[in-house]
């Protein structure tokens, strides 16, 4: 079984609009400063797999087809070896 | 694709019905007004479209938007029908949550975002006809102007990395926001789409994805019936009229 981390972030390029209202509010915190701000989301998931290479060729295939879209985002993942069940 | 079902002249429209969808009802509705029109459900989970000559993908809230709209229903098993359908010509129209399933399964361009000001839409909207050799939209005029409801939080259309110059260049973009007088301008733009677009088409012109309802306005007594020239055009082109 391995642990693995997804990040999903929208392209450079793309525009993100969470992002830029979240950026519109920034000054009402006294954070003026606070620039390019962009959105994704964090995905933690198990898999199995024989090997790590495996288990990385099977979470990439998840990425690219559900997890992320890659028409508007970019996605990398961290994988570790969990403990057996 | 196009021949009829022997004596019966009706042309048979297949509702895709997703957990989650809410529009299915008005969809059926509306295509019931018309007397060449046998609209039905289709279950999500059918691997047969029953004879469908058109299929409509409604509008909704699919598998409750979960991961992105039309992320999930685009794995719905009656999903893979559908493309085989429309890779061999078959008329497909997605409606607002449909658009959105279309755009996640790469039977039309880009992609749909959240909003511009992250607001939900909930209004009248004035669109411009941008081409009509289309199946979808024969029986308008190029430049018209019409008037369909909006209903959505994620309609701000992007290319992504599909690209936006081929896809204006192909004429692609059958529908854009504009204001009263036809004006494809910034103000007029409900939700920050990439060049105003509210509805766009695949290289083979027989799938259209558009975030307005035009299913909503096809009768007097709700307020309009602007959307049943884009139906009837439908059953024009299935009908060889």
């Amino acid at each position: 079984m391995y642990k693995v981390s997804v990040y999903v972030t929208p392209k450079a390029g793309v525009v993100d609009p969470q992002g830029a209202v979240i950026e519109r509010a920034m000054p009402a915190l006294g954070h003026s400063g606070a620039a390019n701000i962009r959105v994704g989301r964090y995905i933690t998931l198990e898999v199995p797999g024989a090997d790590p290479d495996s288990a990385k060729a099977d979470v990439d295939d998840m990425c690219r087809k559900l997890l992320a879209n890659p028409i508007i985002e970019d996605y990398r993942f961290e994988i570790t070896a969990g403990e057996e069940a | 694709m196009t021949q009829g079902t022997g004596s019966s002249k009706k042309v048979r429209f297949g509702v895709v019905v997703f957990p989650g969808s809410n529009c299915e009802y008005d969809a059926v509705h509306a295509l019931s007004t018309f007397p060449e029109a046998d609209p039905y459900y289709l279950w999500h989970k059918d691997r047969d479209l029953k004879g469908a000559q058109c299929i409509v993908l409604p509008g909704g809230f699919s598998y409750g938007d979960y991961l992105r709209t039309g992320a999930i229903a685009r794995f719905s098993p009656i999903m893979q029908e559908v493309a085989a359908f429309a890779a061999d010509g078959g008329l497909v129209l997605g409606i607002c949550n449909g658009f959105q399933t279309l755009a996640e399964a790469h039977l039309l361009h880009g992609a749909l975002r959240r909003n511009r000001g992250l607001r939900f839409i909930c209004h009248p909207q004035y669109l411009r006809v941008e081409r009509t050799d289309t199946p979808f939209t024969s029986r308008l005029r190029v430049g018209q102007v019409i008037q369909v409801p909006l209903n959505h939080n994620e309609g701000n259309w992007t290319a992504g990395s599909d690209h936006l110059q081929e896809i204006e260049d192909g004429g692609l973009v059958a529908l854009r926001y504009c204001d009263a007088e036809g004006r494809v301008t910034d103000a007029a733009n409900p939700n920050g789409a990439t060049d105003n677009v509210a509805g766009i088409l695949n290289e083979g012109c027989n799938v259209l994805g558009m975030m307005p309802h035009p299913e909503r306005v096809c009768e007097e007594i709700v307020g309009g019936i602007d959307g049943r020239a884009l139906f009837q055009s439908m059953i024009d082109h299935v009908l060889g009229g």
